[in-house]
């Protein structure tokens, strides 16, 4: 229930602040950007990252990794958010890691768990069909032959999908096209895969993300990542993990665009004065503030909630990354808009925040999504 | 069996033995116990029960014995909270003098001072209201011309209060005056003063709501001795501040609206009054609405749970605290909006056939509700402590 950070977490939080103030600041990305990097992440960064514990840091300990909790990740991810670091922190440690820590037989734990802690593998979870967030709106089919699957369909906005090794992908093995029930996932190597097709896209963020095609893809039934028509059990825990980590990289983000926005006011001067003595934009700064707490604590909740394996996850996986949705275009709008002209320059920081905002916001159900499964969550 | 858990017990089987059958239901109109000399009890079990619960200092749990308090450590007062609410006991006394003075003359007050007029209160004997605003300092309090000459023996005052909440049902009053006119903040003091004299009035203002809880109080030649000053002469701002902060949090919890969540049932009035298409509220519009409202209501529950937390872990009062009268405030005022809106014609009744209790009270709640981000301080200036003390904005 705490919502206080304890020792251990305040001294990781400085740890992660540091390692991405120094190591992985905004110009990091920036170059990563300019130079149409290949992987669309730095590599370098990504093994001192694992180097440091954070890739196993929800992982187990006989599986190598440090095992120290939903709260901890959360807050390496709000200080990733800080410096707009693209990792693959979202797609391999928080979707593929929990879905495989919860759903996977002990030999796939066994093979996969060390190398996501170790940084060595990346792993995209293939889920999305359409432009909206619709988890169990699943068109791409599975069709058993023999002792294998056979997987036709296309993945849309997979994250990190043309640098993952390997594919979680969520395919139709029974049933019509919106029940939970007959979703199966399935591990896909992306290498040597005959009928595979990956596509990288370029989103407003300029972080990773990929279309998908399988044609009659052939994938052993060993393959298969919980049970036959049962991935939901698997998929939506692994959703809100995915779901709450974002909402804590966007706290990040909104601190970071608050922080700067507040010391513009302070320094800009217009009619011989600093801005931010002017009471219209006191109170537009003293709203965005109230906005930033209620956001710190619903994310903090959240995160709670997956350590104490509460049942009350979906609903705060919800509330958070509702709110943080619409704390982020707010925030970020506002900001953009108190710098004036300079705000709109791509050589200053606000617009490339609010262009991750935003795809942070679209990813894994956005603020409509999150209200509607809120309500549902309560019957009404 | 730890000390602690003999507390319990011993607690358990007082309550069992002492608190009146109906005071264990739900606060009915009228029965609200706020004593003073004055004091209307339409429940004579209120009288008993408050009676009762004074007598250990139950009234105040906390407070100092010698005071007539209950002199409870924080973990003792914990359990007897929770045994009451076991029980849902109805709260004993209801008291500015509990709520606001209490605490400030605990921190400021002299200890002739604390021994004359602390225990009334603990037992309900003496009702107290506010003097803070004026006509012309409501949001500039500081602004306040109540005029307060030293007659020697004597105080002297003469001037005009507004929005004295209860004034005509209270005993004494505090009051800010100004004993400098030379200066703004460092002219005003902190001063009681009985309101059984012919110089003090108080007449009730009329609400919109239909209620008249709030008063214009006339100080005309109105005296106080001089052992009636609290704090030093002049000092009375620092008293008044402190004491805002204790009616500010008293305020800011109303936007829980009691049941700790976005409201008791705000999901199921729309069911009822708007109806439900497959277990769903059957307008989509306003069930989005609503749940707005719920998750703000949540995530500003759970602030109000961090800042306490963090109090408690001695990281001082965060700067969320700020924050909440300006939030809470503006969401109980939404609560009651979109409320009203559920509710269609029957949330807009005013009296007799045609709606039930709870729809009546609830239409002039929504009107009341409204002087939620006025008194106290209003959202502008809570705005503009949150950018100036919290933000460092300049002037």
């Amino acid at each position: 229930m705490a919502l206080v950070l304890n020792e251990e977490q305040a001294l990781l939080k400085e740890t992660a602040e540091q390692f991405f103030q120094e190591k992985v600041p905004v110009a990091n990305f920036r170059k990563l950007r300019d130079s149409k990097d290949e992987n669309g992440y730095d590599t370098a960064v990504w093994r001192e990252i694992a180097n440091l514990g954070f890739a196993g840091i929800m992982v187990p300990e006989q599986y190598g990794g440090t095992d120290f909790g939903p709260v901890g990740l959360g807050l390496v991810l709000e200080q990733a958010g800080r410096t707009l670091a693209a990792t693959p922190l979202i797609s391999t440690v928080l979707l593929a890691g929990s879905a495989i820590q919860h759903g996977g037989t002990s030999a796939q734990r066994q093979k996969y768990l060390p190398l996501i802690a170790s940084g060595e593998i990346v792993m995209a979870l293939a889920l999305e069909e359409g432009a909206h967030h619709n988890p169990c709106a699943i068109a791409t089919k599975a069709e058993a032959a023999g002792d294998n699957f056979k997987i036709t369909g296309k993945k849309v906005f997979v994250l990190d999908g043309h640098v993952a090794d390997v594919l979680i992908v969520a395919a139709r093995t029974s049933g019509g096209p919106k029940d939970t029930s007959g979703i199966t996932l399935f591990l896909v190597d992306t290498k040597n895969t005959d009928g595979l097709k990956i596509t990288r896209t370029h989103m407003a963020d300029h972080r990773n993300a990929a279309i998908v095609e399988f044609d009659g893809v052939s994938v052993p039934a060993a393959n298969v990542l919980g049970s036959v028509d049962g991935g939901w059990d698997v998929l939506e825990p692994a959703l809100d993990i995915g779901r709450i980590g974002i909402a804590a990289e966007t706290l990040g983000l909104i601190q970071q665009v608050f922080e700067t926005t507040v010391d513009y006011l302070k320094e800009r001067k217009q009619f011989g004065k600093v801005i931010g003595s002017f009471q219209a934009l006191q109170h537009r700064a003293a709203e965005l503030f109230c906005e930033v707490e209620l956001c710190r604590s619903v994310v903090l909740e959240a995160l709670s909630a997956v350590e104490e394996r509460r049942n009350d996850v979906p609903k705060l996986a919800s509330l958070a990354k509702a709110r943080l949705a619409e704390a982020s275009r707010l925030i970020t709008n506002e900001g953009l808009q108190m710098h004036g002209g300079i705000g709109m320059t791509d050589e200053y920081d606000v617009g490339l925040f609010m262009k991750r905002a935003r795809v942070a916001a679209a990813t894994l159900g956005d603020a409509n999504f999150h209200r509607n499964r809120y309500a549902e969550l309560d019957d009404y | 069996m730890d000390a602690l858990e003999k507390f319990r017990a011993e607690t358990r089987e007082w309550l069992e033995a002492n608190c009146p059958a109906s005071m264990r239901t739900p606060m009915k109109d009228g029965e609200e116990p706020w004593g003073g000399r004055n004091a209307v009890w339409k429940n004579p079990d209120s009288k008993v029960w408050m009676e009762r619960m004074a007598e250990r200092g139950w009234t105040a749990p906390t407070w100092p014995k010698e005071y007539g308090g209950g002199g409870l450590s924080k973990e003792e007062n914990m359990v007897l909270q929770q045994e009451l609410r076991r029980i849902h006991a109805r709260t004993p006394l209801m008291s500015f003098g509990l709520w606001m003075l209490g605490p400030a003359l605990l921190e400021f007050a002299n200890e002739e001072q604390k021994k004359e007029h602390i225990p009334p209160i603990v037992r309900g004997e003496i009702r107290w209201c506010q003097g803070y605003s004026e006509p012309g300092a409501g949001s500039d309090l500081a602004g306040l011309q109540t005029k307060c000459e030293d007659k020697g023996d004597h105080y002297l005052v003469n001037g005009q209060k507004i929005w004295t909440s209860y004034a005509d049902k209270a005993d004494w009053i505090f009051c800010l005056v100004r004993t400098d006119t030379s200066k703004k903040h460092e002219g005003i003091s902190f001063l009681l003063i009985d309101m059984d004299q012919p110089g003090v009035e108080a007449r009730p203002i009329s609400m919109i709501s239909g209620a008249s809880p709030f008063c214009e109080t006339f100080l005309t030649d109105a005296k106080a001795p001089k052992k009636n000053l609290v704090g030093e002469l002049n000092k009375g701002w620092t008293i008044a501040k402190r004491l805002l902060q204790h009616e500010r949090a008293m305020i800011s919890g109303m936007g829980l609206g009691g049941g700790g969540g976005a409201g008791p049932g705000i999901e199921q009035a729309a069911k009822d009054y708007i109806g439900e298409e497959n277990g769903r509220i059957a307008d989509p519009s306003v069930r989005d609405k609503i749940v707005r409202q719920k998750m703000d209501s949540q995530a500003f529950a759970l602030t109000m749970r961090r800042s306490a937390e963090e109090a408690k872990a001695g990281q001082g009062p965060g700067a969320a605290s700020s924050m909440f009268k300006y939030y809470g405030t503006e969401l109980n005022k939404r609560r009651y909006e979109l409320l009203l809106e559920v509710m269609g014609i029957q949330g807009l009744g005013w009296e007799g056939e045609g709606f039930s209790e709870d729809e009546l009270t609830t239409t002039r709640a929504w009107l009341r509700s409204k002087g939620n981000s006025i008194e106290g301080g209003t959202s502008e200036v809570q705005l503009n402590v949150i950018a100036k003390r919290v933000l460092e904005l300049p002037e």
